[in-house]
């Protein structure tokens, strides 16, 4: 009952510290040697501003070495009203790590009666995934990817993360995971100023096709299971998840286009040629 | 060294419940009305900060009269232990009941202890269903004891007058309108006159189960309330006397002002 912290985090530290992801009450049994084949590995997640906000897209495949553990998992996941956290690395852990986070938010917005400021919302995140370095240096990583909408900025933010908890704010667009150098190249091409929603949302589902077409454990677009991205949007009037079949009928646009040109739409080069 | 004075049990747990009683007394109220699509509260709370109605978890509400820093407690309290046990378990593992129990708890080992003086705080855990049926509203005081109110509850200063009202003009299955008008109504109620409190004046929260977010709980603003409550006549401030904080306190004879920390209003 005495007076104490608006995190959830910290009050669990002391309260019930076998609560939080990768810290067993006894960390030093913890065997030495790397368990990264031991637990489903979560891919490619990838974002993109547009003028009004930002847009957050996960494929829907989580890897065990070169098995397929899980083709429809979920790695995009809201944070809370205004922002979302997507997640790379080991799924367990990450899955975990979401849910302590949007605890984290939720919990300071009750205690303090107003939400933490964008920038605070990122950097409890890396304090998290700081608390995960030991995991981490075991081949169980968590790389997220952090966006949301800044009411006070009134633009869509983006910030990426490293093991040791890192933050760096990304401009325009930015992807984690295994396949993010393809989709990073493949936003390269894709991506403007001034795109709209609309127009960033087929950016970020063409990067995960890119994505899929390079990295085996990115999944693409699942035509006959009909399973497709996860896409969120963040706006000034929140956040929401793009109805399935909004995002399959872009997939099906997407794929439909790669008929006839399998490498996706082409950029010019300089004098429009 | 002088014997200390023998006091009975019993008359020591009456000192500690009237001075707690006395305590909430000087507070104004807080009601809680059900209606068709969950439970509101509402109060007259000049104060747009220091809240008497809050969140505690997607479908659990908390609302207290009395001091402020114990009732506040009490909410962080509440707050820490329904995340943590949402974050354990599962989020529909948080229950009202779960809730109100501990605060019963904790109030009462409190009232019951020799050594703290008792909390000076009435407070109401409300909870919402899948249906109106299966609403929960408790009701604990300063001494632990919980009860399990229906249709509407009232706590603190007036509780009474207030009371008499809506048992007068509540009616079960009332739309949002009809609970927020009767409610704003019985707080403005008293013996002698009807008052019409400002708009401004009041804080309203609702649990509301057609909200499309996990999380219920939605505050009211007074933009929200003003065409909720339609044309009621010219509102009149609450007196001065109760409208701050402190003039809660200097109006005890009876206390020493200065050293009591404030009282919600």
């Amino acid at each position: 009952m005495a007076p104490g912290t608006s995190s959830f985090a910290d009050f669990l530290s002391t309260e019930a510290p076998d609560l939080l992801p990768g810290r067993p009450k006894d960390r030093q049994s913890l065997p030495a040697g790397s368990a990264a084949d031991l637990a489903p590995h979560g891919t490619t997640i990838v974002a993109a501003t547009f003028d009004g906000g930002v847009v957050m897209a996960g494929d829907r495949r989580a890897t065990m070495g070169n098995v397929i553990a899980q083709r429809d998992i979920q790695k995009v996941f809201p944070a809370d009203e205004f922002s979302a956290v997507g997640i790379a690395g080991a799924a367990g852990l990450a899955v975990e790590m979401v849910r302590l986070f949007q605890t984290e938010l939720e919990h300071y917005e009750k205690i303090e009666g107003t939400t933490l400021s964008l920038d605070g919302k990122a950097n409890r995140l890396a304090a998290l995934i700081r608390g995960n370095l030991g995991m981490a240096m075991q081949g169980l990583a968590v790389v997220p990817l952090f966006a949301g909408f800044d009411l006070d900025k009134g633009l869509g933010r983006i910030f990426s993360y490293d093991v040791t908890g890192g933050r760096y704010e990304e401009t325009s667009f930015h992807s984690v995971g295994s396949g993010s150098m393809f989709a990073r190249g493949a936003l390269k091409k894709l991506y403007r100023d001034g795109l709209d929603e609309g127009g960033a949302v087929e950016a970020v589902v063409q990067a995960l096709y890119d994505a899929a077409d390079d990295d085996s454990a990115t999944g693409g677009p699942d035509l006959t299971r009909r399973i497709f991205p996860v896409v969120h949007i963040l706006t000034a009037a929140g956040g929401r998840r793009l109805p399935d079949g909004d995002v399959a009928a872009v997939a099906d646009r997407v794929v439909a286009g790669r008929m006839t040109r399998p490498d996706g739409p082409h950029a010019e080069l300089e004098g429009g040629r | 060294m002088s014997t200390p004075f023998y006091v009975s049990p019993e008359q020591l747990m009456k000192d500690r419940a009237d001075f707690a009683r006395k305590g909430i007394s000087r507070g104004r109220s807080v009601v809680a009305v059900q209606y068709a699509e969950g439970i509101l509260f509402a109060s007259e709370n000049p104060s747009a900060a220091l809240h008497k109605v809050s969140e505690i978890y997607d479908r659990i509400a908390f609302a207290a009269v009395g001091r402020y820093n114990e009732f506040e407690n009490l909410r962080i309290a509440g707050v820490r232990l329904a995340d943590m046990r949402g974050y354990a378990y599962d989020r529909r593992d948080v229950t009202g009941r779960g809730l109100a129990n501990a605060y019963a708890q904790t109030l009462g080992t409190i009232f019951s202890s020799g050594g703290e003086k008792p909390y000076e705080v009435e407070i109401f855990v409300g909870e919402i269903g899948d249906s109106a049926e299966d609403d929960q509203l408790y009701r604990l005081t300063y001494d632990g004891q919980v009860a399990d109110e229906h249709g509407y509850a009232v706590m603190g200063g007036a509780a009474d007058v207030v009371g008499g009202y809506l048992k007068e003009h509540y009616t079960a299955g009332l739309d949002l309108e009809g609970a927020l008008a009767v409610a704003v109504a019985a707080l403005g109620h008293t013996e002698s006159d009807d008052r019409v409190i400002p708009v401004e004046d009041l804080e309203v929260a609702v649990l509301d189960r057609t909200r499309s977010q996990p999380r219920k709980f939605l505050r009211l603003v007074p933009a929200r309330l003003g065409p909720l409550l339609g044309e009621r006549g010219t509102p009149t401030h609450a007196p001065d006397d109760l409208n701050e904080a402190d003039h809660a306190d200097a109006d005890r004879a009876d206390a020493d002002a200065d050293n009591e920390p404030p009282i919600a209003p």
